[in-house]
C-alpha cells in the first residue's frame, strides 16, 4: 500500500524486508481495530434498530442513550467464568471457536475498502473468500461435535448442511460477475463496473443479486434462515456449551461474517468505493457529493445492508428446515445457472460473436 | 523465467491470518486465565440438557439427508470451481468455449433432474 513513500534502495535486502513487513503489520492492526469496533457498534446498531421497529426503546442505560453498552458488554464477556463439559473433546473444543474467528477475520484482508487500501491485492480475491467462508464451517462443525450436547451437535449438523447448501448458491451466482468483470480481483471488478452504465452490476446482474442476496442471509445463518442457532428449538444451536469469551469469539466472527458478506455485495454489485454515477449526473448535488471521501461511500453501502440484515429480522419469521433445502437447491441453483447462460449469451451479443 | 516466482502479494495474508489466530488465542487467554471468575462445582460441567441429567449418548444415529446433502455439495461445487476459470476468460474464448460450457452445464442438469425426481432434496 504504501511502497512508494519509502524509497528504500539504499538498504539491506534484510532491513527492507522488516521495514515491509512492519508496514504491512501496521495496516493489519488498522483493519482489526475497526472490525472489533464495527462488532461492537454493529451490536448496537442491531439492538437500537430492532427495538425501535418493535417499538421500543433498546439499550438506553449505560451512558446517553446507551452508547456505551457495547463496551460494559465486552467487558462483562471477558470476566465470565469458562466453563467446559466434562464430556466435552477438549483440544477440539479449544480450537473451534479459533478457525471460526480466524476464517472470518482474515477474509478481511482482501476487502478493498478505498482505491489502492487493501491489505492484499491478490488476483484470486473472490476465490478466497469463498474459501474462508468454508473453512468457517468447520469451526461450527468441529463445536458441534466437541460439545458433547444433543442440542449443539443437532445444530453443528444442520448448521453445516446449511452452509454448504448455500455456498453453492452463492458461488455460481458472482459467476455471472466475473464473466462481465474477467477477474476474480475485487479491485478490478469495481473498475470493470465503471465502464457499464449507472456504474453498477445491480442491473445487468439482478437476478445474480437477488440469488446472492438470500444466500448471503443463508451463509451467516441469520433470519430468516437462523435454523442452526434457533432459540426457540435449540437453544442456541452449535455454540450452547460455550461460555465467557470462547462465546464471544463465536459472536466476533458471526459479526464480521455479515461486513464481509455486505462488502461482497457492495464490491461486485454495487460498485464498491466508487460515487454512484446516476449521482453525479446530477448538477450540483452530483458535484457537492462526489466530494465525499471513498470510504465513507464504501461504509454507506456496506451498512445499507447491515441495516437490511436487521430489517429483515425484525420482519420475516424463521423459514422450516424442508423450507430451506428447498429454496437452495430447486430455486437458487436453477435460477444461477440460468443467470450464467443468460450473461454469456448478452455478452456474446454485445462483442457481435453470435 | 518459470521457477522463479514468488506469490509475493500473499504475504500479507500469511501475516494477517498469524495475527488473527494470535488474537484468538491471546484474547482467551486473558480471558479464561487472568480475568475471567473461577468458581468451579461438578453441576457447572454437565452438558445442557434443559436442566435435567443428560439422558442417553449425544451422538445419536442422524438423518441419512445430511450425508446425501455432503456429497451433492462435492459435485456441484466442483463444478462451480470449473466455471470460474472459465469465467475469466470469457472474452478471450468467446463463443465455441460457451457451447462447450452450456453442454456442460446441460449434463450437470441431467444428474440434478435425477437427484430431484429421486427426492434426494426432499426432507420428512
Amino acid at each position: 500500500m504504501f511502497e512508494n513513500i519509502i524509497r528504500p534502495e539504499t538498504l539491506e535486502p534484510i532491513v527492507r524486508s522488516v521495514i515491509n513487513i512492519g508496514i504491512i503489520l501496521i495496516n493489519i492492526a488498522i483493519i482489526v481495530g475497526i472490525a472489533l469496533f464495527h462488532v461492537a457498534y454493529a451490536t448496537y446498531f442491531e439492538r437500537k434498530t430492532i427495538g425501535h421497529m418493535q417499538v421500543r426503546l433498546g439499550p438506553i442505560e449505560v451512558g446517553p442513550h446507551g452508547i456505551l453498552q457495547p463496551i460494559a458488554d465486552g467487558l462483562k464477556l471477558l470476566f465470565k467464568e469458562d466453563v467446559i463439559p466434562q464430556v466435552a473433546d477438549r483440544t477440539v473444543f479449544y480450537i473451534a471457536p479459533v478457525i471460526f474467528f480466524t476464517a472470518a477475520m482474515t477474509s478481511l484482508a482482501v476487502i478493498p475498502f478505498f482505491e489502492k487500501f487493501v491489505i492484499a491485492d491478490i488476483n484470486i480475491g473472490l476465490l478466497f473468500l469463498f474459501a474462508m467462508s468454508s473453512l468457517g464451517a468447520y469451526g461450527i462443525v468441529m463445536s458441534g461435535w466437541a460439545s458433547n450436547s444433543k442440542y449443539a451437535f443437532l445444530g453443528g449438523l444442520r448448521s453445516a448442511a446449511q452452509v454448504l447448501s448455500y455456498e453453492i448458491a452463492m458461488g455460481l451466482s458472482l459467476v455471472g460477475v466475473m464473466i462481465m468483470a474477467g477477474s476474480l480481483n475485487l479491485s478490478e471488478i469495481v473498475k470493470a463496473q465503471q465502464t457499464y452504465p449507472l456504474g453498477l452490476y445491480l442491473i445487468p446482474q439482478i437476478l445474480g443479486f437477488g440469488v446472492f442476496l438470500i444466500a448471503m442471509f443463508a451463509e451467516t445463518g441469520r433470519c430468516p434462515f437462523d435454523l442452526p442457532e434457533a432459540e426457540s428449538e435449540l437453544v442456541a444451536g452449535y455454540f450452547v456449551e460455550y461460555s465467557g469469551f470462547r462465546f464471544a469469539l463465536f459472536f466476533l466472527g458471526e459479526y464480521i461474517g455479515m461486513f464481509i458478506m455486505s462488502s461482497i455485495a457492495v464490491v461486485c454489485f454495487l460498485g464498491g468505493w466508487t460515487v454512484p454515477q446516476f449521482i453525479l449526473g446530477i448538477p450540483l448535488i452530483g458535484d457537492i457529493l462526489s466530494k465525499i471521501p471513498n470510504i465513507i461511500w464504501f461504509l454507506l453501502k456496506v451498512y445499507f445492508f447491515i441495516f437490511l440484515y436487521y430489517w429483515v429480522r425484525a420482519t420475516v419469521p424463521r423459514y422450516r428446515y424442508d423450507q430451506l433445502m428447498a429454496i437452495g437447491w430447486k430455486i437458487l441453483i436453477p435460477v444461477a445457472l440460468a443467470n450464467i447462460v443468460i450473461t454469456g449469451l448478452i455478452k456474446l451479443w454485445v462483442k457481435g460473436m453470435i | 523465467m518459470p521457477g522463479t516466482y514468488i506469490p509475493s502479494e500473499y504475504l500479507p495474508v500469511l501475516i494477517f491470518l498469524m495475527v488473527s489466530v494470535t488474537l484468538g488465542f491471546a484474547l482467551l487467554l486473558i480471558s479464561s486465565g487472568i480475568l475471567g471468575l473461577k468458581r468451579a462445582y461438578s453441576e457447572k460441567f454437565t452438558p445442557y440438557e434443559s436442566g435435567v441429567p443428560p439422558v442417553g449418548e449425544p451422538r445419536y444415529r442422524f438423518s441419512v439427508r445430511f450425508y446425501i446433502i455432503a456429497m451433492l455439495f462435492v459435485i456441484f461445487d466442483i463444478e462451480a470451481v470449473y466455471l470460474y476459470p472459465w469465467a475469466i476468460v470469457f472474452d478471450k474464448i468467446g463463443l465455441y468455449a460457451f457451447i462447450e460450457m452450456v453442454i456442460f452445464i446441460v449434463i450437470l442438469l441431467v444428474g440434478f433432474i435425477y437427484v430431484w425426481k429421486k427426492e434426494g432434496f426432499k426432507w420428512d
